[in-house]
């Protein structure tokens, strides 16, 4: 997943395009104009116009009304939240995972993967399964006053889980490459581990680190499966910024839900953008060194 | 024979040289030294560089299996709650069944629409230079950034009541929204990068002499294609293509918004599980659940076993 993002600024290899007859590549360019354009641009057209189709003082007021707001914040402070705990869990786990020998890594590391393959909703569900009011962990964590399904934390959890992989199968190439020379030498000199890991390791693995943090932070935006079925999805509560898009398409609102996702297609596609931007002047970097 | 073993006598010298000094520098113990080198030597720092190697591995262990292991085994306790005969009397229902169906039948669909014109449009980004491409690009990496109910409700906004795409339909005859076609095209839309973003690196690397020389020899295009370029580019592609499924599969959010969820007719799997939570049927929603794990499960499977097919074939 950690090569989803394709290595698309590469030189490109022009020698079969000079054999391949005109009328063969344009039919291949227009396949995927017109796939693309069909399948991504118009519906992206429709939302934005739709969006802004009473001007922009009528799409201020749609992304400001309390709710809308209100789901806005918990999706941001949610999405921030799980983003630190995965850069340090993620580095960890990626650092362990590279570093470390271990009876059971291969097991380990196809577990990783899991968040990938099973689907969000099920994940959902696994979570209500596991702390849902009327479970055993459930139950005694309600009685110690920690709720988790329909509050604030299982959102947190959901994100957790769903986001998991993101950071470490970002870190994970990257920390295989560091020379382990220049580790070595570090401890030779006397430098703590602590001090190794944050004068070597860590400005090594930045930038990977922050690609990974931004792809997590920008799937936990627009996540909703897992989120509609553990948060309860109370307005103003838990009602995560996803969700409100639902509820306002369920009550035919249809300017207030293309309000908000404009909104959230902006975020993530910065993101997106910051990341492709980011990864492209990485490997110009690696290229020329 | 003899030089190899001077050569192996001087690096464990060396080893031995260099362990002293780290023993001596009196700071904590290297993290990468509790690896094969260090095991060997009994200096009080390795153990304690052992100790916090195997405490790191804990938590990291630890934090993976609460996180994902046990949320997992929940679904099980959970779907077996009311004994085995209750999971297969809800997963055998009319509506269980054709649920599934529907899934599965979406889902191949949506993967192989998606891995025709994904290898097109994959080739095109890498083999192909023109102006367009760039927006080409940009627009395969929008599925991702858009939060499922968007693209769902993109969906509505086109082929809905007021939609642009209305008049067409309604003149084809065909209806979109709240059937079928509109959850195929849902699917279809979320999935749609992952074929492209695993074949165009690998793709980028094919060695295009065989592909000339297959040329020259006489084979046309689609040939050379075929029997050239399609081999070399297998594992990445069935990586993509099972990256395709699994997240076609286990799709709620656009299909959520575009389906209407009428039983048996335009309800996939995972509506099932979301209509089987808001009817309080828990142990249905916990059995349907274990059977997309499973799937998933197998999928994870193929994905790991593909991954360490494409890493040998790029380092080749």
């Amino acid at each position: 997943m950690s090569s989803v993002q394709a290595n698309l600024n590469a030189p490109k290899p022009v020698a079969s395009a000079r054999v391949l007859l005109p009328w063969g590549r344009w039919g291949l360019r227009v396949t995927a104009f017109l796939y693309l354009g069909f399948m991504v641009a118009l519906p992206l057209a429709t939302i934005i116009k739709n969006g802004v189709a009473d001007g922009l003082p009528a799409f201020w007021e749609d992304v400001t009304n309390p709710t809308a707001f209100a789901a806005l914040k918990l999706t941001l402070t949610t999405s921030i939240i799980i983003t630190i705990i995965n850069a340090v869990m993620g580095t960890l786990t990626a650092y362990v995972l590279v570093r470390f020998p271990f009876p059971g890594k291969g097991l380990f590391n196809a577990l990783i993967d899991m968040p990938f393959a099973i689907p969000t909703l099920v994940t959902g569900v696994m979570l209500v399964a596991l702390y849902g009011p009327q479970r055993t962990v459930g139950a005694w964590l309600n009685a110690h006053g920690i709720q988790v399904i329909f509050a604030t934390p299982g959102i947190v959890l959901a994100l957790l889980v769903i986001t998991y992989p993101f950071v470490i199968r970002a870190v994970q190439p990257v920390l295989m490459e560091v020379e382990k020379g220049q580790e070595e030498a570090a401890y030779t000199l006397g430098a703590s581990k602590w001090t190794t890991f944050r004068r070597v390791v860590l400005p090594t693995i930045a930038p990977a680190l922050i690609t990974g943090s931004l792809l997590c932070f920008a799937r936990a935006l627009g996540e909703f499966g897992s989120i509609v079925v553990v948060a309860g999805n109370i307005p103003g509560v838990t009602l995560t910024a996803p969700v409100y898009v639902f509820g306002q398409i369920e009550s035919q609102n249809q300017r207030g839900a293309s309000a908000m996702s404009i909104l959230l297609l902006a975020l993530s596609f910065t993101l997106i953008v910051t990341v492709e931007w980011m990864q492209g002047r990485n490997r110009r970097s690696n290229v020329s060194s | 024979m003899y030089r190899v073993e001077s050569l192996i006598q001087r690096r464990d010298a060396e080893d031995a040289e260099l362990a002293q000094r780290k023993t001596s520098a009196r700071t904590l113990r290297s993290l990468r030294l509790g690896g094969e080198k260090a095991s060997g030597s009994k200096a009080p720092g390795s153990i304690r560089a052992k100790l916090v190697e195997w405490l790191l591995i804990a938590a990291v262990v630890l934090y993976a299996t609460g996180l994902l292991l046990a949320p997992l085994l929940a679904i099980f306790w959970g779907a077996l709650a009311e004994g085995f005969g209750a999971v297969v009397r809800e997963l055998t229902s009319a509506d269980a069944v054709s649920s599934l169906k529907l899934t599965l039948i979406m889902a191949v669909s949506a993967t192989a629409i998606n891995t025709v014109f994904g290898l097109c449009i994959a080739w095109v980004l890498v083999r192909d230079e023109f102006w367009g491409r760039r927006i080409l690009n940009g627009l395969v990496d929008m599925p991702f950034a858009v939060s499922p109910v968007i693209a769902g409700f993109m969906l509505i906004l086109l082929f809905g009541r007021t939609g642009w795409l209305t008049p067409l339909t309604e003149a084809l005859g065909i209806k979109v929204v709240f059937a079928l076609p509109g959850i195929l095209l849902a699917t279809i839309f979320i999935s749609l990068p992952f074929v492209i973003r695993e074949v165009a690196p690998v793709l980028g690397q094919v060695n295009l002499d065989q592909e000339d020389a297959a040329l020259t020899i006489g084979a046309n295009r689609l040939q050379t294609f075929w029997h050239v370029t399609l081999p070399a580019i297998r594992w990445g592609l069935l990586y993509g293509v099972s990256l395709t499924f699994a997240r076609a599969v286990g799709e709620i959010g656009a299909v959520l918004v575009v389906s209407g969820g009428v039983s048996r007719l335009t309800e996939t799997s995972t509506l099932f599980i979301f209509r089987s939570l808001d009817d309080r049927n828990y142990v249905g929603a916990n059995a349907m659940a274990v059977v997309l794990a499973g799937i998933s499960f197998v999928i994870l499977m193929v994905i790991e076993l593909l991954k360490k097919r494409t890493e040998q074939t790029r380092t080749i």
